[in-house]
């Protein structure tokens, strides 16, 4: 176990150092230049780019620049060519604003997909089998902005609640119910629409888990004692159809820092994925490598619980 | 009269075949999902609109022009008969009707959705075709050539040379140069060794040197885990919004980044092909790697990359689309559902048809594919076959 632990925290770091060293290349060996962002604004001289470049170390070569931006990051010192900024606390507000919609769109990603994919594999081939199937193969195929223009003219139309925004714009004094209702509504679309790719696919992924028990020999046998189907299902399938499902919560955790930028731009929602786009537009580097590493270490803090999480819960392996 | 009987029953002509060929099998299974039989339809009629969309939008005198400005005829729905008075003779749609309506600049909806019909299928195709070449290329070796080790030596001169092109690249002539030729005598040396190497044992150093430094798998699953850390539309944003516009970068970086898949599969198939008998009896019959993997193994493993690529096509569609929506991509005036879609987001009240055509139109096209990968996926798996 624990050398387990320390050969793929070994192995981790070895693949974050390449991750760190390609995005920078990625982003430093585009076309164009930073300090060449608005070469129209006649503020702009060249004496500013000059100090610009010297400020940023941008006249240094490649590598030096590299193991500056990289002290800088741990150093917790970097800071946005934009505004000045410290990035750590730009991107720890925007994550503040993200936090909720991830939370609720993970909620109802698996409060939904459980019921139904349980459902589906129960009543296999049956009508609403079937219909769940198509619905959840018209969902994963929905592009997201479409959806949400679909939703938004529904709502609008239907229910008369603004929906684009964080919270109405100058509500200002308004009864906290009042306030707290508001900040439901603009939380709803845009979670529901972060979680419908998430509820086709895990409720797909639950059925086929259920299945594979169902057919089970131990099933048989509980059904051939003549236990009640709810207890078959629910007791003895169930709890060992939910085994993978313990370590998927660490495969979730990239989607803290991810943010759908598309859906954050349509419901110009302050979060993370509306940063990095703003970033990517203002070819304000630091931001995007910050975020860019950070993705990358939660994707592989997840891989690594998630397989922790396997260790634990399964007894079979052994490492 | 019983032995005859008997020997009747138990004698047997010839081993009998089986009932239905691979083929039939595969054709009954695939007869059963209507879903995925829809899919292979809409898919078709999808490929044919895109090509004479293409023929038809193109050229100095289009039959249905995307471009043509018509500001006086501008968000007519659907169906719209034009206004003949207002028009002049060549401005006129070539049905005589705007059967998709008009956009706020009274272009013809219908020209410009047949115009990015061809873009998505380019898109899909080429972006999957590029994946999939680079993921059979790293699978098959990982797969094959796998339990091979790359020596120290070797790690050293890659990464001499690299360093070397590097600096030279970098301004730093004179050290990139000796890097260099030490790369060049690393070669002299390797050309000349290989004639003279009768001596039996080693110095320690030249061990040292050729010793085994990591597997060929090991170094290409660590690549996939590398650029799995990646978030896809993030990084495919960044280098899109890097580059200059144009639909082949798009196409490009959406197959740069989406292979790991393919890879693994195939790195899969190969590790267990690659110890079936029919392998061992071409090695032994002399075959070469090159025939071996192409014609023996290759077609026993394309099954499942075929599934992925038909999938990987829906969501390379999905990508551009979102790409084109915010923006990037293809420059203006030619025409992607992304685009259309994007444009017509500020009329959503007053001309939803700009929303709803170019939204159906993706939502069906990536639906037909998903749903005939995932048919494809049913037929092909044999487990599904015996529970269904």
């Amino acid at each position: 176990m624990l050398s387990f632990i320390g050969r793929s925290v070994v192995q981790k770091t070895i693949t974050l150092f390449f991750v760190s060293i390609v995005s920078f290349l990625i982003i430093h060996l585009a076309p164009g230049s930073p300090s060449q962002v608005d070469p129209l604004n006649p503020k702009f001289t060249p004496e500013m780019v000059e100090r610009f470049q010297k400020e940023f170390h941008l006249d240094k070569p490649l590598y030096v620049q590299y193991i500056y931006f990289y002290r800088d990051l741990f150093t917790g010192k970097t800071v946005s060519w934009k505004d000045n900024q410290s990035v750590l606390k730009k991107i720890w507000e925007r994550f503040l604003n993200s936090l909720p919609l991830f939370v609720v769109g993970t909620l109802i990603t698996w409060t939904l997909s459980f019921p139904v994919g349980i459902r589906s594999a129960i009543f296999r081939g049956g009508i609403y089998d079937r219909s769940a199937t198509f619905i959840s193969y018209v969902l994963i195929s929905i592009p997201g902005f479409f959806f949400a223009y679909v939703l938004i003219i529904l709502v609008v139309t239907y229910f008369h609640v603004p929906v684009i925004g964080m919270i109405t714009f100058g509500i200002g004094d308004a009864p906290a119910t009042y306030l707290f209702m508001d900040r439901i509504w603009h939380l709803l679309l845009p979670s529901m629409l972060g979680a419908t790719g998430g509820i086709a696919v895990l409720s797909r992924y639950v059925r086929s888990q259920m299945l594979e028990v169902e057919g089970q020999d131990y099933i048989r046998t509980a059904k051939a004692k003549g236990l009640p189907p709810e207890q078959v299902h629910y007791k003895h399938a169930l709890r060992n159809a939910l085994l993978p499902f313990v370590t998927m919560f660490g495969l979730i955790l990239p989607g803290l820092i991810g943010g759908s930028v598309i859906i954050e731009s349509i419901f110009s929602w302050p979060g993370m994925g509306r940063m990095a786009y703003e970033a990517i537009l203002a070819r304000d580097y630091p931001v995007i490598l910050t975020v860019n590493f950070v993705s990358a270490v939660l994707v592989l803090a997840g891989t690594f619980i998630s397989d922790l999480l396997y260790l634990v819960v399964d007894p079979r392996i052994r490492l | 009269m019983v032995e005859k009987k008997l020997n009747n029953d138990f004698y047997i002509e010839s081993p009998l075949p089986p009932k239905r060929t691979r083929m039939q099998e595969v054709r009954r299974l695939f007869g059963q999902n209507r879903l995925a039989i829809l899919g292979l339809f809409i898919f078709i009629l999808f490929f044919f609109c895109a090509v004479t969309g293409l023929f038809l939008t193109s050229g100095s005198r289009p039959v249905f022009d995307p471009a043509m400005v018509r500001l006086q005829e501008k968000l007519r729905p659907p169906l719209a008969k034009p206004n003949l008075d207002s028009l002049q003779p060549q401005e006129v749609p070539a049905l005589g009707v705007y059967l998709m309506g008009t956009d706020d600049l009274g272009r013809d909806v219908f020209a410009r959705m047949l115009q990015g019909a061809w873009v998505s299928l380019t898109v899909g195709f080429v972006a999957v075709g590029i994946s999939v070449l680079i993921g059979i290329f790293m699978g098959g070796i990982a797969g094959y050539f796998g339990q091979h080790h790359i020596r120290t030596d070797q790690v050293l001169f890659t990464f001499a040379l690299i360093l070397g092109t590097g600096l030279v690249i970098a301004n730093f002539t004179f050290i990139g140069t000796v890097f260099l030729l030490l790369c060049l005598a690393y070669i002299f040396y390797s050309l000349f060794a290989r004639h003279g190497s009768t001596e039996k044992e080693t110095p320690a150093l030249k061990a040292m040197f050729h010793s085994n430094a990591v597997s060929i798998d090991t170094l290409i699953m660590r690549i996939v885990d590398i650029m799995l850390c990646f978030p896809s539309f993030f990084l495919i944003l960044t280098v899109v919004a890097l580059l200059p516009a144009s639909i082949y970068n798009i196409m490009i970086v959406i197959g740069l980044t989406s292979w790991m898949g393919t890879t693994r599969f195939v790195r899969a198939e190969f590790l267990s092909l690659r110890e079936q008998d029919f392998v061992a009896a071409a090695k032994a019959l002399g075959l070469s790697n090159f025939r071996i993997i192409f014609r023996h193994i290759m077609p026993n493993a394309i099954a499942p990359v075929l599934v992925s690529a038909t999938i990987g096509i829906a969501s390379a569609i999905l990508t551009e689309a979102g790409l084109s929506f915010l923006g990037f991509g293809v420059p203006p005036p030619h025409a992607t559902w992304g685009n259309i879609l994007s444009n017509g987001k500020n009329f959503i009240f007053d001309a939803p048809w700009l929303t709803f055509i170019p939204g159906i139109a993706i939502l069906i096209v990536v639906l037909s594919f998903n749903l005939f990968g995932e048919g494809l996926r049913d037929v092909m798996n044999p487990k599904l076959r015996e529970r269904h």
